[in-house]
């Protein structure tokens, strides 16, 4: 399933600050992490997280810092600032609106493809 | 086979692709470092579920992205960094011949229009002397600012809705400052207080105007209005380097004709307004055009003058503390503080607007702080003195006008001063001050229309 570019660009700055908010990170571990969560059912493009990461970073949400790694590289961390947490929980109740939105939508539409949970239907062969 | 140690022939791949990233002006030495721990990373996880370490390289590199497209992405987030070389606004990458040909060809098409339209109320019997120079002198931004706004509705290529804007903004401009019934000139030949005033306030006002056009649609984004600012700051250097060659250009015609016994007096009067006029949208097409070939001029000035600046406030305010000496409390004292404040809002902006936001504050932030609180000092000394003797002044057009900017300057330094601290110590971010500058522009433009629009009649038109 291909998640459409303008959701996965929106659900960024939640996602990202969300996983910065369970502890300091570096890029390739925000994007595993990323992996793990949508069960690789999100795939962005490896790159385009930087950009994301220097725009949060300007905004004040989050602070980097350059460390040395245990492979003995030097590596860009980035850590949640106060005002990033602040963001984080607007930006948790605006998806909560979307989904409570979608959800009330979904409830009265019987759509083929969206099993309701716990309800096994049969799959297309 | 699980290889720890990626070998020769994947360190010479890493190199090649590095090499790739650095030619792309969006993408820094320090993002680089970024994403190559990202790849290398990325190829050793690989390696170790088993691929090869060239087929490890190969797939770190296609998840990372294609290079156009990440380029674009940094380049969009760190517009700052593409100044150098060409405005992002259109989203194309590199412009073609083609299109710089027709760009000059219409920059210098309306450069001759501007010089024309200067000239032209000659042929409709206003004359260009002290007879007729309240005339050219209230609508001096007129003959000029249109053709560069259109430079930039060509350039940018914007719709119809926002040309008619643009242009009823002109018109409506035009308009007051021709049927204002301003008091004929004084015995002194001076202009009335109020038209001077307007002759000073309205290229300030339809400055913006020129801005609206040159940012496009980014004008609603902090970005957009930063590299109008940019924008301003190296128009104003370039002009002056225009206007230098110009003045060596108008003299050696004079003395080398005056040795063949031609007076060229005459064809002066032609060749400075129209020149003048002129430059303003070659001068503009420079900057466009040439941007990497003088590096951001203004930056470098900031640089050079902002502790020269710094020095001279302390010292002055040193002086004021250690003599004891009061403010003399002259004709020009309040215009000469605004003109310090101005100078130091010019040089805070174009320290922010060269700025890294991402690096940590250092020496020249500290620099730049006490710059602006010892212009503050001086200021507030200064406003004290005329606030206390007022009443005995009266309210004239002049020093209400002067009177409201050194207000508007001593708020936006002041909050400067606060957000400026406030990042010196780890509490806010750049952004916010680049926000709170972008977002003043407003101020100036309503500012200047205000004095435009009200003060004539409010003041009687004295």
């Amino acid at each position: 399933m291909d998640i459409n570019k303008d959701l996965i660009a929106a659900s960024s700055t939640p996602i990202v600050l969300a996983i910065l908010a369970e502890g300091d990170s570096y890029g390739y571990a925000i994007l595993k992490r990323v992996r793990e969560l949508s069960s690789g059912r999100m795939t962005w493009t490896d790159g385009m997280l930087y950009p994301v990461l220097h725009r949060l970073e300007r905004q004040g949400h989050v602070k980097a810092t350059w460390r040395v790694a245990d492979s003995g590289r030097r590596r860009k961390y980035y850590r949640i600032t106060p005002a990033g947490r602040d963001q984080l929980v607007q930006e948790r109740r605006q998806w909560q609106a979307v989904d409570a939105t979608l959800r009330g939508i979904w409830k009265s539409l019987a759509l083929p493809d969206a099993p309701a949970p716990g309800i096994m239907l049969p799959q297309g062969t | 086979m699980p290889l720890s140690e990626p070998t020769s022939i994947v360190e010479r791949q890493i190199d090649q692709w590095r090499g790739y990233l650095r030619r792309r002006q969006a993408i820094h030495a320090v993002d680089i470092a970024e994403l190559e721990d990202h790849l290398r990373e990325q190829i050793a996880a690989l390696a170790e579920a088993g691929l090869a370490d060239d087929e490890a390289f190969l797939v770190a590199v296609k998840r990372m992205g294609d290079l156009n497209a990440l380029s674009r992405e940094f380049a969009r987030e760190h517009a700052e960094r593409l100044w150098k070389q060409l405005v992002v606004v259109s989203g194309e990458a590199v412009e073609s011949p083609v299109r710089i040909r027709t760009d000059a060809i219409v920059a210098f098409g309306l450069a001759v229009a501007a010089a024309v339209a200067i000239k032209a109320p000659v042929f409709f019997g206003m004359p260009f002397d002290d007879a007729g120079a309240g005339f050219y002198a209230r609508n001096l931004s007129l003959f000029v600012l249109p053709f560069l706004t259109g430079y930039f509705v060509w350039k940018r290529r914007l719709d119809v809705r926002t040309l008619g804007g643009l242009a009823a903004a002109f018109v409506a401009a035009a308009v007051i400052v021709n049927v204002w019934p301003f008091a004929p000139p004084g015995k002194t030949g001076g202009l009335a207080d109020t038209e001077t005033l307007t002759v000073l306030h309205l290229p300030i006002a339809l400055w913006l105007i020129v801005g609206l056009a040159y940012a496009g649609g980014r004008w609603r984004q902090v970005a957009g209005r930063m590299d109008f600012i940019r924008f301003t700051g190296e128009l104003v250097i370039y002009y002056v380097l225009i206007a230098l060659g110009g003045g060596v250009l108008t003299a050696l015609t004079a003395l080398i004709f005056q040795a063949i016994g031609i007076d060229v007096e005459p064809s002066l009067s032609w060749l400075i307004p129209c020149g003048a006029a002129g430059a303003v949208v070659v001068a503009s097409w420079l900057v466009e055009a040439k941007q990497s070939v003088v590096e951001n001029m203004a930056p470098v000035l900031t640089r050079l003058f902002t502790p020269l600046f710094a020095a001279l406030l302390v010292a002055f305010l040193a002086a004021l503390v250690g003599t004891g000496h009061g403010i003399d409390i002259a004709r020009n004292v309040l215009i000469a503080f605004d003109l310090v404040l101005v100078v130091v809002l010019g040089l805070l902006l174009y320290a922010i607007s060269a700025r890294d936001p991402s690096s940590p504050p250092g020496l020249f932030d500290v620099l730049q702080v006490v710059l602006v609180i010892s212009a503050l000092l001086a200021d507030a000394v200064a406003l004290w003195a005329i606030a206390a003797r007022i009443s005995e002044f009266g309210f004239t057009p002049n020093r209400v006008a002067a009177l409201g900017e050194n207000v508007i300057l001593l708020v936006n330094l002041l909050w400067s001063a606060m957000v400026y601290v406030r990042f010196l110590r780890g509490r806010g971010s750049f952004a916010s001050l680049e926000r709170w500058q972008t977002d003043y522009l407003y101020v100036y433009a309503g500012w200047a229309t205000l004095v435009v629009v009200a003060f004539p009649p409010a003041f009687g038109y004295i």
